[in-house]
């Protein structure tokens, strides 16, 4: 065997994780053979290197530091395989029947972490720009009657059906139509849409031309996050390939079709990723939500009818147009169809992008492909939807993965940010949390979410302090409908879920953290106490050195004591201390 | 907004980057993205500027600056800490990597440090979940932190500075 290929996985992850020093010295090494490319989602791995032979073979190692680097060059050269450090190899039924690798369908993920994302040649050697070409040889009125009945929804969050949504934009009567795709993905815990944009960014480009066609538009923006900068580059790059080889500008494939993408940077803030906000960011207003009606379909960008998809949406749409709507709604369940990909973080072990069919159950997504919990911890939730969604406890892990499943436990399906809590997280205090994200991101035009919200902010911050009262979470059940009902977007309207469900699913730790003082799992700073256990304690001072306020007091070699009235439960004594004598309650 | 007077060079620089708005629909934000990617901040002059050459009311730029979480008006230290703030960090104790900035620079959120070396921000999710808790200096990101290993990351920078 020959090897042909060494491709190092260079999305934000992975160079977070070290990659670009090995990229350069394997590049050092073997020169051209050496490619950059995506992520394929084992975050948990990066950096990966995947090594190709001419026999067709191919194998992809995990956590290639610096440090094994030089060994693993050795093995490239002596044409080994070192199993240990694999996290696949091709035709080895140990990798290719895991239940990580057997229950996920690539479809948007299709070319993440095997292309190079900054290579046009290498797109189009995975199919790449031939929908577009398929699809300028037929009707837009087709191609949308095909989206309809693929059955793909958005991917955004809300799940409104694709193909539907370009016919109210096809509909409207005007001379200039926007086309834009929302790539402001703000959900804390959710990079689905970075990854596919810094893996594969002509698969969105593409599905934009795909639907500028469908609804007769010449322009598409793209909205992209300014946190996101590898994202912007390599979008920026695409974008000007596909100018330069034709496939974006003027008489595209000499079908008399005109499409250009300019990309427009988001400038933080959350709410831009509301539709009606982030048309008015582009007109380079401050981003605040309009009323709807009217529609984006029929007055939107400067008050001209405009279609909006988000990216993973997108990228859909080229397989969609490529393999047949049948084949696409021959996945997933009756009313959601075709793959969803999702953020797996948090406390979990196999922590980055999976990409799942749609009614698979949460069990499977977070046991069989997540891994299961960290440390071998108890699942206590999964929070999905961001700030938007919910957190579903345990006894619904068995909920199919479908929009309609999702809404009914009072979560949503939103974007795809999946974080897993254990034990050890506190639910109220995650409430808090989320809440607290709300009250920063509101843009304040709604009297209800802007007051609301921090209102029900005040009295959760109670509540973790040990101030609650026993009405509280009543009045937060109260304040929750009427900011539901008292909001113009999607923001404020379902700001309430986190806490709602969270009282829904988790009503005895509020009823610990009011009635008896106490946070069931040690988070809430304030319901805390440290002690020392007498028996256990050595007196080796290490915890009365580190004390930051001198709290301990103790001889060496004598049982310690910690002063409660000076202790400012920080922890500290806790963390260092190395026989355990140490008791948080 | 400060009010220190910004140099003629620098006036300069800014008519150069608003020249190459003209004539452009939809420029505010992509303008001041491109201006405080020059200056690290918005400089008031460059607000006047704006307001002149584009009738575009100062009030509304101004309304535009505060609106996004982006735009600044002070200057900021050499380096920006940005500590993520995401679901995943927050699960992951990136409250307590806050605090060990916190502690280790001793400056507050939003404020620089006395000797001009740092700015500590926080940010809503930077996207780095799988490493979480995560924080980005400029532009490099450091992930799997635990506040130890912050303070060493921290120290490293200075010493680089003080060489």
């Amino acid at each position: 065997m020959n090897v042909t290929k060494i491709k190092v996985g260079m999305a934000s992850c992975g160079i977070a994780a070290g990659a670009a020093p090995v990229f350069k010295a394997l590049s050092d090494k073997f020169g051209g053979k050496v490619e950059k490319t995506g992520c394929i989602g084992m975050c948990y791995r990066e950096p990966i290197v995947e090594v190709l032979g001419d026999d067709g073979s191919s194998v992809i190692y995990g956590d290639i530091n610096e440090k094994r680097t030089a060994e693993l060059i050795a093995i490239i050269e002596n044409e080994e395989v070192r199993k240990e450090w694999a996290v696949f190899i091709k035709g080895a039924p140990e990798f290719e029947q895991s239940l990580y690798n057997s229950k996920q369908v690539k479809i948007v993920m299709r070319n993440l972490g095997r292309i190079n994302p900054e290579s046009l040649d290498e797109y189009i050697a995975a199919g790449g720009w031939e929908a577009l070409k398929k699809t300028l040889a037929g009707t837009p009125e087709n191609l949308i009657e095909d989206m309809i009945r693929s059955g793909l929804r958005g991917r955004g969050g809300a799940g409104f059906p694709t193909g539907l949504k370009w016919k109210f934009a096809r509909a409207s009567d005007s001379d200039k139509k926007y086309l834009i795709c929302n790539a402001d993905e703000g959900d804390p815990g959710a990079f689905m849409d970075r990854s596919v944009l810094e893996g594969d960014p002509h698969s969105v480009l593409e599905g934009m031309a795909i639907a500028g066609f469908a609804i007769g538009s010449d322009t598409g923006f793209i909205y992209v996050r300014a946190e996101y900068p590898l994202a912007i580059k390599r979008l920026e790059i695409a974008v000007s390939q596909a100018r330069n080889a034709g496939y974006l500008g003027k008489n595209i494939f000499g079908k008399g079709f005109d499409f250009n993408i300019e990309l427009k940077k988001g400038a933080g803030a959350f709410v831009c990723g509301e539709e009606t906000a982030l048309m008015r960011s582009i007109e380079g207003n401050r981003g605040m939500p309009t009323l709807k009606p009217p529609f984006p379909a029929q007055s939107g960008l400067w008050r001209k009818p405009t279609n909006i998809n988000n990216v993973e949406t997108f990228a859909n749409v080229p397989w969609i147009v490529l393999n047949g709507w049948e084949k696409y709604a021959a996945i997933g369940t009756e009313k959601s169809k075709g793959t969803k990909v999702f953020a797996l973080t948090g406390k979990i072990k196999n922590t980055g992008t999976v990409e799942v069919p749609m009614g698979i159950t949460l069990r499977e997504v977070i046991f069989d492909i997540g891994g299961g919990i960290r440390n071998d911890k108890k699942f206590k939730a999964v929070q999905i939807g961001g700030p938007s969604g919910g957190c579903i406890p345990a006894s619904l892990l068995d909920v199919p993965v479908d929009y309609d499943s999702l809404n009914r436990t009072g979560a949503i399906m939103g974007s795809g940010g999946m974080v897993v809590m254990d034990e050890n997280t506190c639910m109220v205090d995650v409430a808090r949390f989320f809440l607290n994200f709300v009250v920063e991101e509101s843009c304040g035009k709604c009297t209800f979410c802007r007051l609301g919200n921090k209102r029900m902010l005040e009295i959760l911050t109670r509540i973790t302090e040990g101030k609650g009262k026993e009405s509280d979470i009543e009045e937060l059940e109260k304040l929750a409908g009427q900011v539901r009902n008292g909001s113009l977007c999607g923001l404020g309207q379902t700001a309430p879920n986190p806490v709602l469900t969270s009282i829904k699913y988790f009503r005895d730790e509020y009823i610990a953290h009011i009635k008896e003082k106490k946070c069931p799992s040690h988070v809430c700073k304030s319901l805390l106490s440290f002690t020392i256990d007498a028996g256990k304690c050595t007196g080796c001072t290490l915890c009365a050195r580190n004390c930051p306020v001198k709290a301990v007091e103790g001889e060496v070699k004598k049982p310690h004591l910690i002063e409660q009235a000076k202790c400012i439960k920080c922890g500290k004594c806790y963390d260092v201390c190395r026989f355990d004598a140490v008791i948080k309650d | 907004m400060t009010d220190v007077k910004t140099p003629a060079a620098d006036i300069k620089a800014i008519n150069s980057i608003l020249d190459a708005y003209s004539g452009k629909t939809g420029i505010l934000i992509p303008l001041l993205q491109d201006i405080q990617e020059k200056f690290n901040y918005i400089p008031r002059e460059a607000v006047e500027l704006i307001s002149e050459k584009f009738h575009i009311p100062y009030t509304k730029i101004t309304g535009v600056i505060t609106f996004y979480a982006q735009f600044r008006t002070e200057p900021v230290g050499k380096y920006i800490i940005r500590t993520c703030m995401g679901t995943a960090c927050f699960v992951n104790g990136g409250e307590n990597i806050l605090d060990a900035i916190r502690e280790a620079l001793n400056v507050e959120i939003g404020a620089t440090t006395g000797d001009g070396l740092f700015t500590l921000e926080k940010v809503a999710c930077l996207g780095c979940c799988s490493l979480a808790p995560v924080v980005m200096i400029n532009d490099e990101v450091f992930g799997n932190l635990t506040p130890q290993k912050i303070k060493t990351v921290i120290e490293n920078f200075k010493k680089r500075e003080s060489k």
